[in-house]
């Protein structure tokens, strides 16, 4: 019965299993990425992990997205991963 | 197969193909008529779908086409004469095979179906058809139409473009989205194929960057894609821009609106509890999709304020929450009209937060009377508003009025308005009793959110 035979509404798409990263055992000699999405009072958030962070003497790079609404620039995304060993984003709301 | 000269296409049980049987035998011993196609045989049914033969006999060279049997006429095509001896001078044809009820969506599928690319899906004997799509997720949580090949093909009748055409690369997935797809997700949504053409549009406007569909699917706030449609092709699809626009029971309202949530579900991957986080989100994510009525309005059209021309028919998205009521059935002037409308967009997210969130106006015939009496073009009723709608920041900071929300304390000395200058749109629909009208709140405006697009609907 051709009535029983349908169209497929998706993209057909599946995605695409990639290996996650390892969880790093220790942050010693790490730089730690804190992303910044614009959201209001993330950077006070930002700013105090920062401090803890770096006072256990650990490397910090801070990134901000130009808005939360937005995803974030390919480039952002490129410069944090070939940056940082590990990253905080602050979802804050 | 027009190329061929003439051609004739006729089917056994038709009197009139039976009656001209000698004279297509001999036209074709003559060399005059070169093939004939018969329906009675897969390759002349083909012959005559493609043909898109309705009467048989035709006889017909390249547009030509002379139905049933005229002697005149045939004489006239083929250029011999004293065909038929002894044939009455005039017999009417017969309906084609093509044309049997039942039969034609499955020629369709049986000759034309190869050009769809979506994958087959068979639903197993057991399986309830409608139960079938929910259980594969492909619903909003109402029951959709099955996108059988037949239904689909129909829906792309409703469209000049080219199936494989790509209309949007459609978030948040970033998937491709061909004119195919879209169909198949119209078709679920109930659309009939001459909304078609305005879903493209709707999807094309909602992938744009300044729309920016990922980021309002993504939001935890209300809003959702709401859908407006201007020019002629609203009253050629039905559209209902009057009495309970903004409700249920208009196929085309319905049916668009859904057809875009669909595609951003199905093609897009956006789900709720996925990429979508609404905190409440609000009924118009089922679908929200009305028309102006600009042949009742005071001002010019949605679409031409936006830059369209006057008569071409466009969508106009808008990043918009449910509506919210305005009742004024007191003010006979526009000036008083005007507060109370003011009144109600203060309140647009929250009364103490100014210029975060654009808003749109939809004017009720009667409250757009007011304004129509007292000479207030919409640039004049949006300026009113905005002064109307500057507030001292002293009342907006937090803490104000016993309240912790609202801006920082340091804004407090100037004054902020309510709305950016581009903030506040007006649109004209309604039924023609009723002094009230309403308000669609905005999302995150700007470049950094979402700005309204409207998009030209092309057949």
């Amino acid at each position: 019965m051709t009535s029983r035979v349908v169209l497929d509404p998706t993209s057909e798409r599946s995605a695409a299993n990639r290996q996650r990263v390892e969880r790093p055992v220790s942050l010693d000699g790490r730089t730690v990425g804190l992303l910044d999405i614009s959201k209001a009072r993330g950077d006070k958030f930002l700013d105090r992990l920062a401090q803890l962070l770096e006072e256990r003497g650990l490397r910090v790079a801070r990134f901000r997205k130009p808005t939360f609404a937005k995803v974030a620039p390919v480039d952002l995304k490129h410069q944090i991963s070939t940056t940082c060993d590990v990253v905080i984003e602050a979802l804050a709301d | 197969m027009t190329d061929e000269g003439i051609v004739a296409v006729v089917k056994r049980d038709c009197p009139t193909c039976t009656l001209v049987a000698p004279v297509l035998e001999d036209l074709v011993l003559r060399g005059v008529v070169s093939a004939i196609y018969r329906e009675d045989e897969d390759e002349g049914l083909e012959a005559s779908w493609r043909l898109g033969i309705e009467t048989v006999p035709t006889l017909m060279r390249g547009d030509r086409r002379i139905v049933g049997w005229s002697r005149v006429q045939w004489e006239e095509l083929t250029g011999v004469s004293g065909l038929g001896e002894g044939l009455p001078d005039y017999r009417p044809g017969c309906g084609s095979r093509t044309v049997e009820p039942g039969l034609t969506d499955e020629l369709a599928v049986r000759f034309s179906g190869s050009k769809l690319h979506s994958r087959r899906v068979e639903l197993a004997e057991l399986e309830d058809e409608a139960e079938a799509f929910f259980d594969r997720g492909w619903t909003d949580g109402l029951p959709v139409v099955a996108p059988t090949e037949a239904r689909v093909l129909r829906m792309l009748g409703g469209t000049t473009r080219d199936p494989e055409e790509v209309v949007a690369v459609v978030a948040p997935d970033l998937v491709e989205c061909t004119v195919e797809k879209v169909a198949v997700n119209a078709v679920m949504a109930g659309c009939r194929p001459e909304y078609l053409p305005v879903v493209l549009a709707a999807v094309e406007a909602a992938c744009t960057d300044a729309f920016n569909i990922h980021g309002l699917l993504a939001t935890t706030y209300f809003s959702g894609p709401v859908v407006i449609v201007n020019g002629p092709i609203t009253g050629a699809i039905g559209m209902n821009s009057g009495v309970n626009t903004l409700g249920q029971g208009n196929r085309a309202n319905a049916t668009i609106g859904r057809a875009l949530q669909l595609v951003i579900r199905n093609v897009g991957g956006g789900r709720p509890g996925g990429v979508d986080r609404a905190t409440l989100g609000n009924p118009g994510k089922y679908t929200f999709c009305f028309a102006e009525d600009e042949g009742g309005s005071p001002w010019e059209p949605l679409s031409v304020e936006r830059g369209l021309a006057a008569g071409d028919s466009a969508v106009t998205l808008f990043a918009g929450e449910g509506p919210r009521g305005i009742i004024d059935q007191a003010s006979r002037t526009p000036e008083s009209l005007a507060r109370s409308f003011a009144g109600a967009l203060r309140t647009v997210a929250h009364p103490k937060l100014p210029m975060a969130f654009d808003a749109f106006v939809v004017v009720s015939p009667e409250h757009a009377r007011v304004f129509r009496e007292g000479g207030w073009s919409k640039a004049r009723l949006r300026e009113e508003l905005l002064t109307l709608l500057t507030i001292d920041g002293a009342q907006l900071v937090r803490g104000a009025d016993g309240c912790d929300e609202g801006i920082p304390e340091p804004l407090g000395g100037a004054a902020w308005p309510k709305f950016r200058p581009d903030g506040l749109w007006f649109v004209h629909a309604g039924g023609t009793a009723g002094m009230f009208s309403a308000i669609i709140g905005g999302w995150i405006n700007g470049e950094t959110g979402s700005q309204p697009v409207t998009k030209e609907v092309r057949s």
